[in-house]
């Protein structure tokens, strides 16, 4: 890849496994993920569902896909761990959920976020591609504001917003204070059955101001992707670099809101899906914004759909005050575009150092 | 024009001294022949500062009126505007916009023109009526319409994306835009618009109160809306706040959401409720509810449906903060209010939950101390949420 030939010049890491992303070189992968896994277990082990049993199973190489049968239930998740007492509290308390989801007994927000839901499975659905799959490598999660609302910016990109699923994941297993991230998604994820009802559960809304406001002024943690369609759906040779980021409505909303905005750099999601051609004329048909071409993907079917094993890193920075400026600055057409300009440069530069960091696509 | 503006100010001058004249209140309510409305009579006839209730519909109500009088006249024609004069009416009460086809079964034209024309004689008659000085009307969030495009939470100044585009929701936004008009017309008259959620309650005879006593519930695959209800005893509560005078530091003129705190998601209402739900493809759920309605089981409208699909939420911040109403019922306590009313479905939840626990109680499970799931579980209990 073209990102593995830059030269490395502010890389604390030991050198040599730089360019094993294509290579064959087995061994070097190895010790690579021997290390990561030393250095990462602590934090992927702070999660709700990171079990103890979890471990060997991250010191070996990833496997393309996580087996179906393997995904984890909540409740009887670690029956072989051999831990009786563990056991037996999650057997109990996977019994309690169930009686309160069989009677209905649950609470939903205004926007139809299941919190109890999101935490017991769907977060543990997506676990395993985060700890395991992606090797998501979080870092400066003490740049998100630990109460209090606060508006999360990042890159969009990999053809399916898995980059937002995964952005996800990482604020609610790393932060320390366990925060929710409420993400703002596309219409198009309100328009398609099952998905809309996922999303709401998982506590997405409709990305409108709003909806965005009203979530900020209510305290909560929201995630935003300006860039849209045009980020996530834009070809492999132009990966990494930044679209446009909308018209800035983000930037009005925080500082309507008063709430602090966190750039945040995502790296690696732009390798699970290389799209190297656009069917426009069936995306037309089915009323998607694009429809991927990628190596595999209408080739070898649904065998096609799955993502490329990417190592994943995701980089909060430091956070943008928005309190400091007068209420009417929301309406400063001016002060928006610089203010988002100065998001986009500090998103791409992160982006740029993190990538001359990274010694390969895949370790 | 300039007319009526010049009425308005004589009229907003005199105010006060005319309060004073008129020690009692004429309240005139229409569409009485609905049990809600009925009810609203009797309640609002109890009131100290009420001197008559007159009730107005074009068919006699079954129910009692509590002492009211009753006359028979259609708000379609003009008579209206003769009542209005003939009785010094002071305060309307415009209760007769609802999607609910007439006792008598009539067809849904008309219900459209007992919604629009009537309204709009009704406006005209009061804009005739210089006794007038407050009007109520009773619309529904269905102005919103329901579109998976449109903000989560609906507030008095959201323009929805897409306009309803027939039925009931259309009426009503229609009637709005006349209130609308007649508010301009008539500035010296207190103009209070009410746009209440899903109304439930023992009584309730909504498409929705329907739909939720089918002992089978059709959903739409791949949705799961959100959904809001408000209690009859609120309605009645907020429609009295309307017809009177503001309390200190409230104001009632203007237009305000009405709902029970909190949502529920369709999923939750029909395993509260008990009642099995069959997830069917839009297509087939369309022309389900077409079956249903030719054989009048219930009234699934398009509306309905888009409901079910889609959800809708309201804000309710004016609502306590303008208004000053704080609605006695959850959102879950009025349907927790309503599942009493109509008894278990087939699946009961407490049954599930016996079951359930039965399964905690197993042997192999037995005997540890620290199991959470005893047989009377403290969480939420379904029917106390209300108080």
């Amino acid at each position: 890849m073209a990102d593995a030939k830059v030269i490395p010049f502010d890389d604390d890491r030991p050198r040599g496994a730089a360019g094993a992303g294509k290579a064959s070189g087995k061994g070097s992968g190895k010790s690579a993920v021997r290390r990561r896994g030393g250095g990462l277990g602590g934090s992927g082990r702070r999660g709700k569902g990171g079990e103890p049993g979890a471990a060997p199973v991250r010191e070996v190489q990833p496997l393309p896909v996580p087996p179906p049968g393997q995904r984890p239930e909540p409740g009887t998740r670690t029956a072989s761990a051999g831990r009786g007492g563990g056991w037996e509290r999650r057997v109990a308390g996977g019994l309690a959920f169930l009686r309160r989801r069989v009677t209905g007994e649950y609470e939903v927000d205004e926007f139809g976020y299941d919190e109890e839901l999101t935490d017991q499975v769907l977060m543990s659905l997506l676990r395993p591609f985060y700890e395991t799959y992606f090797r998501v490598e979080v870092k400066g999660v003490e740049n998100v504001p630990a109460d209090g609302g606060a508006l999360i910016v990042a890159n969009h990109s990999g053809t399916l917003p898995l980059d937002g699923l995964m952005m996800q994941v990482a604020v609610h297993d790393h932060h320390p204070a366990g925060r929710h991230l409420r993400l703002l998604a596309a219409d198009l994820v309100f328009m398609l059955p099952v998905v809309n009802e996922l999303a709401r559960k998982a506590g997405h809304t409709l990305a409108c101001a709003e909806d965005a406001q009203r979530l900020l002024e209510s305290g909560e943690l929201v995630g935003v992707m300006p860039e849209g369609f045009k980020g996530i759906g834009k070809p492999f040779s132009e990966r990494y670099k930044l679209q446009r980021f909308g018209r800035g409505g983000f930037v009005s909303t925080a500082l309507r809101a008063g709430t602090p905005i966190v750039p945040c750099s995502i790296v690696g999601a732009e390798e699970i899906y290389p799209m190297i051609g656009n069917a426009k004329t069936v995306a037309r048909v089915l009323g998607f914004p694009y429809f991927p071409l990628t190596p595999t993907f209408p080739w070898l079917g649904p065998l096609g759909a799955v993502p490329l094993p990417t190592k994943w890193t995701i980089q909060f920075g430091e956070p943008i005050a928005t309190d400091g400026y007068p209420p009417e600055a929301a309406d400063d057409p001016m002060l928006m575009f610089n203010l988002t300009d100065q998001v986009r440069e500090q998103i791409q530069h992160t982006l740029y150092k993190l990538l001359v960091q990274r010694r390969s696509v895949f370790f | 024009m300039s007319r009526g503006k010049r009425v308005g100010r004589e009229a907003r001058q005199g105010w006060h001294g005319r309060q004073a004249l008129i020690l009692g209140k004429v309240v005139l309510v229409t569409g009485v022949a609905r049990q809600l409305s009925g009810r609203f009579v009797r309640r609002i006839q109890r009131d100290p500062e009420v001197d008559r209730v007159i009730g107005v519909d074009a068919v006699p109500p079954a129910h009692h009126l509590g002492g009211a009088d009753f006359l028979q006249a259609d708000i379609r024609q003009p008579t209206i505007a003769r009542v209005l004069a003939e009785h010094r009416v002071d305060t309307v009460v415009h209760m007769d916009v609802s999607g609910i086809t007439p006792l008598g079964g009539g067809s849904r034209g008309s219900v459209k023109e007992t919604n629009v024309i009537g309204t709009m004689q009704l406006l005209g008659a009061c804009q005739k009526s210089p006794s007038v000085r407050r009007l109520v009307v009773k619309s529904s969030t269905n102005v919103y319409g329901a579109a998976p495009r449109d903000p989560a939470v609906f507030s008095e100044t959201t323009p929805p994306k897409s306009l309803p585009s027939g039925g009931f929701a259309k009426d009503a936004v229609e009637v709005e835009g006349y209130v609308r008009g007649f508010a301009r017309r008539r500035p010296d008259v207190a103009v209070c618009v009410l746009r209440f959620a899903n109304i439930l309650g023992p009584s309730a005879d909504s498409p929705l109160a329907g739909y939720f006593s089918l002992p089978v519930l059709p959903t739409v695959f791949g949705y799961d809306p959100r959904l809001q209800f408000v209690h009859e005893d609120d309605v009645i509560e907020v429609l009295r706040i309307g017809a009177h005078e503001p309390e200190r530091s409230t104001m009632n003129s203007g237009t305000f959401n009405i709902a029970g705190d909190g949502v529920l998601l369709l999923s939750q209402c029909a395993r509260r409720l008990g009642r099995p739900t069959v997830p069917l493809l839009l297509p087939a759920v369309t022309w389900a509810g077409g079956a249903l309605r030719t054989l009048g089981a219930t009234d699934f409208s398009p509306e309905q449906i888009r409901l079910l699909t889609h959800g809708r939420v309201v804000s309710t911040t004016q609502m306590r903060e303008t208004l000053g109403f704080g609605p006695r019922y959850t959102t879950a306590g009025a349907f927790a209010d309503f599942a009493r009313s109509r008894g278990p479905g087939m699946l009961p939840p407490q049954a599930l939950a016996g079951a359930v626990d039965k399964v905690a109680a197993l042997p192999f499970l037995r005997g540890r101390t620290h199991t959470p799931s005893p047989s009377n579980h403290p969480s939420h209990p379904p029917t106390h949420s209300a108080d």
